[in-house]
């Protein structure tokens, strides 16, 4: 199997019907992507799959044959939002973060609250009640417009 | 020196951030180790019983396998009562209970290994009113109740209860456990990693399980997924299980729960049952409060002595009274053993004081501000066990600015009269259209019940009575080439522990925030600063590192930190709990100061109830916390949202469902906690009354927040006309519960008569 795994081309030797997540996890040592349920409830091993949030513990490998997947990884630290979960307290205890800003990422540029809550709804934080993290989403979207407008200024 | 930008009120960015967006913290399940072995924990399926067969059916080459004859110290968890069992011998007191252990290095092979195991059943225990067995017992006397009950014009009695409550962290207990203490060629020593809050019970329970000395054995904390309490005192099961195999094999060994087993096995909150007698004159006074409490503990002692310490300091509310007698007991039941979880103990009584004082003020047709206003506890008064409270006591205020932000009154006469035009039109539409057809639908949202309820609450900070003083915490700070280092064994479990001691520290020394680094909690370098627990991080742990860089800061006098140790080498400043002087506590008597200092609390929640589906769809709640001085104000207000979130969860959507002594719904999939959807808008005021033997003023905050939400979801049923006293309130009991006529919710009818709360309803009110 080949997928496209955070850009990068790569071949998997697993069995297909291991869990997307264990390949990351174990075989390609990307353990940013977390466990907590492993029934599909939570939402911490959240991954995007052609940029479409779904949970990693219910994808046997083999369904992504071909397709491109992205984790917390392939990010590199360089998204607006993983900033702003910072800066703005979108994170506590972190286990859930991963899979809540990939799910962010698939919201779009500029949700609103609704698309928010509807969005992030299959994704459990039991340590911020939610608010800091619609706060660290809205305020990664006016980072992203601020520092397209401070770049056109400059321009 | 520079002078550098002060840390303190202000969000500097937290320590652990870029790591926990970037993915790259390690948690327990994220780490590996040469050689390593997968463990897996064999339990008891039935309740109460004693095991007479233990047979192998597979293959048990390759296996290492342990029971309790291979514990080479006690067999017990050492705790406070050294009552529970590492692993079980003979008897059986719960579902779930540790028997055996197996590690093996293919985990699939590990999972397929069949155990049988044979029992004799006896008959368990499950109500812990009937218990024979009580594990702790606690009496508050304050006057005299019956003089207080002479001075009534009414008494009010009533009966309240709570459910068991999971923790719910979204990271599962786990550990690591690996040969040798660290030290190179030490072979008898041990290394546990795990996901905890308290490295020190974790290191004193394996000293005793594996009859070692302490320095010989070594914890670390890996990054925490959240714990909540249920990473107080369950990581030292798993430690001394992982540290058995670790021992017998010789190789590393992970034993990392799923959810399921996390849920079936693990501690959860202690259900209660609580029963108020309140006597109070006419116009609202309270003369005399007698409170019984009742937890279940649970199949072992674990903590339930102290949780109902706590309970039961907390059980009178915020209010004063001159005649309080409180009783409290905690017994055994044939159910997993319940422990720590948030607030321990006061939520469970204070949910009870606070319903009850709705019913107070229903009875008296007062209104509910009122009743709260005339009897809050103001600086100066005493509480249930004495203390003389200083000026540091906000009932009042926090009550006042939760009355006004959301105009109270007001917005409770105006759901009153929509309630009232819902009523007509539900009736109107029933009869022209029926129930189901489209019209009616269309006008269902208008048919919702709305009601609006508060709570005020407070919460001790720090632990209960003599247990500071007990505990004698050390921190320590070293000088580094930029600044220093602190070592405490107090961990950073989402809370917030490394930014806020950081911030504590820079500020104190004068030194840029960036320039504190935090040492990982490895009690092979830090010293035992106490549980992370309590909400005593920042107050208590907090101050003796403010203590610490006090004296760091005299000593450097004007050299650069760099300076300083070119010139006088390494600097490590240690200190201790300090007890304040005028501090008392008696612990026979349960009289004296209970805690340094309380934060207070006053919670409104908004909420609709759908009339076809009896579901609560809470629509807004305002918490407004006094917590001394805010540290850093975006992480105390993260404590408030998301304490308040799961205390929303304890109120409505968690059920512990127990059938036969086991957890039935032991899934994320139907043991709901609040998503997106389920959390309403959240408006979080903070306020500020320094207590000045904080450092720079702060008090508490962890666990408050959840103190106040199940108690204003229930008194804003109330209001909506549903007379429930148990939590969670399900659509199922919501369903069952007295509906209240309507026309009690303006209340006027003054009964000055004794009135039983339970069975009497309706004829109170008609």
């Amino acid at each position: 199997m080949r997928i496209t795994l955070n850009g990068a081309l790569r071949r998997i030797d697993a069995h297909p019907l291991k869990r997307l997540l264990d390949v990351l996890r174990e075989d390609c040592a990307l353990t940013g992507t977390k466990e907590g349920c492993g029934e599909g409830e939570c939402g911490a091993c959240t991954v995007l799959v052609d940029g479409t949030p779904v949970n990693a513990c219910l994808v046997p490998v083999a369904h992504v044959d071909g397709a491109r997947v992205t984790t917390i990884e392939g990010l590199r630290g360089r998204h607006p939002l993983q900033h702003a979960f910072v800066e703005h307290g979108g994170a506590q205890c972190g286990i859930c973060t991963a899979g809540m800003i990939l799910a962010a990422v698939a919201l779009g540029k500029q949700p609103t609250l609704e698309q928010m809550k509807t969005g992030l709804a299959g994704n459990l934080c039991r340590c911020t009640g939610y608010s800091a993290i619609y706060r660290s989403i809205d305020k990664a979207t006016t980072n992203r417009k601020n520092r397209r407008e401070r770049k056109r200024r400059r321009a | 020196m520079a002078r550098a930008r002060k840390a303190v009120g202000r969000n500097v960015l937290r320590k652990d951030g870029v790591s926990k967006v970037t993915g790259a913290a390690k948690y327990i399940d994220d780490l590996s180790f040469p050689g390593m072995l997968h463990a897996r924990t064999i339990r008891s399926t039935i309740p109460a019983g004693d095991i007479s067969a233990i047979r192998f059916n597979f293959d048990t080459a390759g296996f290492t396998i342990v029971d309790h004859r291979d514990i080479p110290g006690r067999n017990v968890v050492a705790l406070i009562e050294d009552d529970q069992p590492c692993l079980a011998e003979r008897a059986i007191r719960h579902v779930a209970e540790p028997i055996l252990l197996l590690a093996h290095q293919d985990r699939d092979t590990l999972l397929a290994a069949d155990v049988q195991i044979d029992y004799r059943q006896t008959t368990p225990v499950y109500d812990p009113a009937a218990s024979p067995t009580v594990f702790k017992t606690i009496a508050i006397e304050k006057g005299r109740v019956e003089d207080g009950f002479a001075l009534a014009d009414v008494i009010v009695e009533g009966e309240y209860r709570t459910g068991h409550q999971e923790q719910l962290y979204i990271e599962p207990n786990g550990v690591i456990a690996v040969p040798g203490n660290g030290v190179p060629d030490d072979v008898e020593g041990i290394t546990v990693y795990g996901s905890m809050q308290c490295p020190y019970y974790v290191h004193h329970a394996l000293a005793v399980l594996l009859e070692l000395p302490g320095d010989k054995v070594r914890v670390v904390q890996t990054e925490t997924g959240g714990g909540f309490g249920g990473k107080e005192e369950y990581p030292s099961i798993i430690a001394g299980h992982a540290a058995l195999l670790a021992k017998k094999s010789g190789r590393p060994v992970k034993l990392v729960y799923d959810r399921v087993e996390d849920m079936l096995a693990t501690t959860k909150r202690h259900p209660a049952i609580v029963r108020h007698k309140t006597g109070v004159t006419r116009d609202g006074k309270l003369t005399a409060i007698d409170v019984d409490v009742l937890l279940d503990g649970g199949a072992y002692a674990t903590l339930s002595a102290v949780v109902l310490s706590r309970g039961v300091i907390h059980a009178s509310g915020p209010y004063r009274c001159d005649h309080i007698r409180i009783r409290g007991r905690a017994t055994m039941t044939n159910t997993p053993p319940n422990g720590a979880f948030r607030g321990f103990g006061a939520p469970q009584t204070q949910f009870a004081a606070e319903v009850h004082m709705d019913r107070i003020a229903e009875q008296l047709g007062l209104d509910p501000v009122r009743v709260r206003a005339i009897n809050a506890l103001r600086p100066g008064d005493t509480t249930a066990t004495g203390q003389r409270l200083g000026k540091d006591c906000s009932a009042r205020q926090v009550l006042r600015e939760a009355v006004r932000r959301t105009d109270f009154q007001k917005r409770r006469r105006a759901i009153e009269s929509a309630n009232r035009r819902a009523e007509a039109l539900r009736h109107d539409g029933s009869a022209k259209a029926g129930r189901h057809d489209g019209s009616a639908k269309a006008g269902r949202h208008e048919s919702n019940l709305r009601g609006i309820g508060l709570s005020l609450f407070f919460h001790g900070s720090g632990f209960t009575g003599g247990g500071e003083m007990k505990l004698a915490s050390k921190a320590s700070l070293a000088l580094t080439d930029r600044g220093a280092r602190i070592l405490v064994a107090s961990t950073e479990i989402g809370q917030g522990t490394r930014t806020v001691l950081a911030q504590i520290v820079a500020d104190t020394l004068g030194l840029p925030y960036d320039c504190i680094d935090v040492n990982a909690a490895d009690t092979a370098c830090v010293p035992d600063s106490g549980p992370t627990v309590a909400s005593r991080t920042c107050m208590v742990v907090g101050r003796i590192l403010q203590r610490c860089a006090e004296e760091m800061r005299r000593r450097l006098g004007r050299l650069t930190p760099r300076e300083y140790l070119r010139r006088h080498g390494s600097l490590v400043i240690t200190k201790e709990y300090e007890r304040r002087g005028e501090m008392l506590w008696d612990d026979h008597s349960y009289q004296g100061d209970a805690y340094g200092s309380y934060g207070w609390g006053c919670d409104i929640v908004e909420l609709e109830v759908d009339r076809d589906t009896w579901q609560v769809k809470p629509i807004s709640c305002l918490s407004v916390h006094e917590i001394g001085k805010a540290i850093h104000p975006m992480l105390a207000i993260g404590q408030i949202e998301g304490g308040s979130a799961q205390g929303l969860g304890y109120a409505l959507l968690e059920d512990v469902v127990m059938r036969d002594g086991r957890m039935a719904n032991a899934s994320l999939t139907n043991y709901i906690i609040p998503t997106t959807l389920d959390t309403p808008e959240m408006e979080v005021v903070v306020l500020e009354n320094p207590y000045t033997h904080g450092p720079f003023g702060a008090k508490g905050v962890g666990e408050m927040p959840i103190d106040g939400p199940a108690p204003a979801v229930i008194n804003a049923l109330r209001h909506a006309g549903f007379d429930l006293r148990a939590i969670p309130a399900t659509p199922e009991r919501i369903m069952k519960a007295v509906v209240l006529p309507r026309s009690t919710q303006s209340t006027q009818s003054k009964q000055p008569n004794k009135i039983s709360a339970n069975s009497a309803l309706s004829a109170v009110f008609s």
